[in-house]
């Protein structure tokens, strides 16, 4: 008996709340980067989810591309809040605000 | 037996997605994301994904999020201030969060129809297929992605350099 796929789909809808509520709640940027992380994996799931309920692998390939795509945004994001941290020692990102008008 | 899997892995995945989000302390954080992305490799295991179940081990959780741990540990950020800065925001967020899982509910409740049957057309060996597809029907997304490693890689080093 196969676990039905609205049960995957659900659980990508949840976790990927769960990044979101992370996104707007905590200020501090590295924290905020492992909600979208976390976001990023809801989408996974569901793509491999869909991938084995129509029977092909472009799911899993998809999946696969977007690992590969955060895993370069979190390079180039990680490399962003240390430039931001070797100019001033708060980075909560309330804080980074010069550009405001 | 296999929905009894899939229930006990996803609570643990929702309830170390909340910790990881809950949590005052960065470290635990990234450590709970990586229980988190374990997790979801064993997930990707009942769903017949074994290779992307080894590659979400190795690369998200054995990469990335080692590179989260280098830069929590060279930056060593104070702990969040109190609670109260998170609950004046929390309400809110989670009403907004709510509407949206709501609304994610409701479209994929109304468009998934179609029949599990097919999976019988998925070749025995996961590794094959997914080799197969990706080095003849995916080959331009293949290549384009080794340039976007290249761009991630010399972005990175120019923004952390000290000087140009």
């Amino acid at each position: 008996m196969l676990v039905p796929l609205s049960y995957y789909l659900i659980l990508s809808a949840v976790l990927f709340t769960v990044g979101v509520v992370g996104m707007l709640v905590r200020k501090n940027p590295l924290v905020m980067f492992m909600s979208i992380e976390l976001m990023l994996n809801s989408a996974n799931l569901a793509f491999v989810a869909f991938a084995r309920n129509f029977g092909s692998v472009d799911g899993q390939l998809i999946a696969f591309f977007i690992m590969t795509v955060a895993a370069a945004e979190v390079v180039v994001g990680l490399a962003i809040i240390s430039s931001i941290f070797r100019i001033r020692p708060n980075i909560d990102v309330d804080e980074v605000s010069s550009l405001k008008g | 037996m296999e929905i009894a899997y899939f229930l006990l892995l996803s609570l643990s995945a929702v309830a170390l997605a909340v910790a990881v989000i809950a949590s005052r302390n960065t470290v635990h954080s990234a450590l709970l994301l990586v229980g988190n992305l374990f997790c979801i490799a064993l997930l990707y295991l009942s769903l017949a994904a074994e290779f992307l179940a080894v590659v979400q081990v190795t690369v998200y959780a054995g990469a990335i999020m080692v590179l989260f741990l280098f830069v929590i540990t060279m930056l060593n950020p104070s702990n969040e201030e109190g609670p109260n800065r998170i609950l004046n925001r929390l309400p809110a967020a989670v009403i907004l969060s709510l509407v949206l899982l709501v609304a994610i509910s409701l479209v994929l409740r109304a468009g998934v129809a179609a029949p599990i049957a097919a999976m019988a057309a998925v070749s025995a060996n996961n590794v094959e297929a997914v080799g197969a597809a990706l080095f003849t029907q995916y080959l331009l997304p293949f290549e384009l992605t080794s340039l976007l490693l290249l761009v991630a890689m010399v972005a990175a080093i120019v923004l952390a350099k000290r000087r140009i």
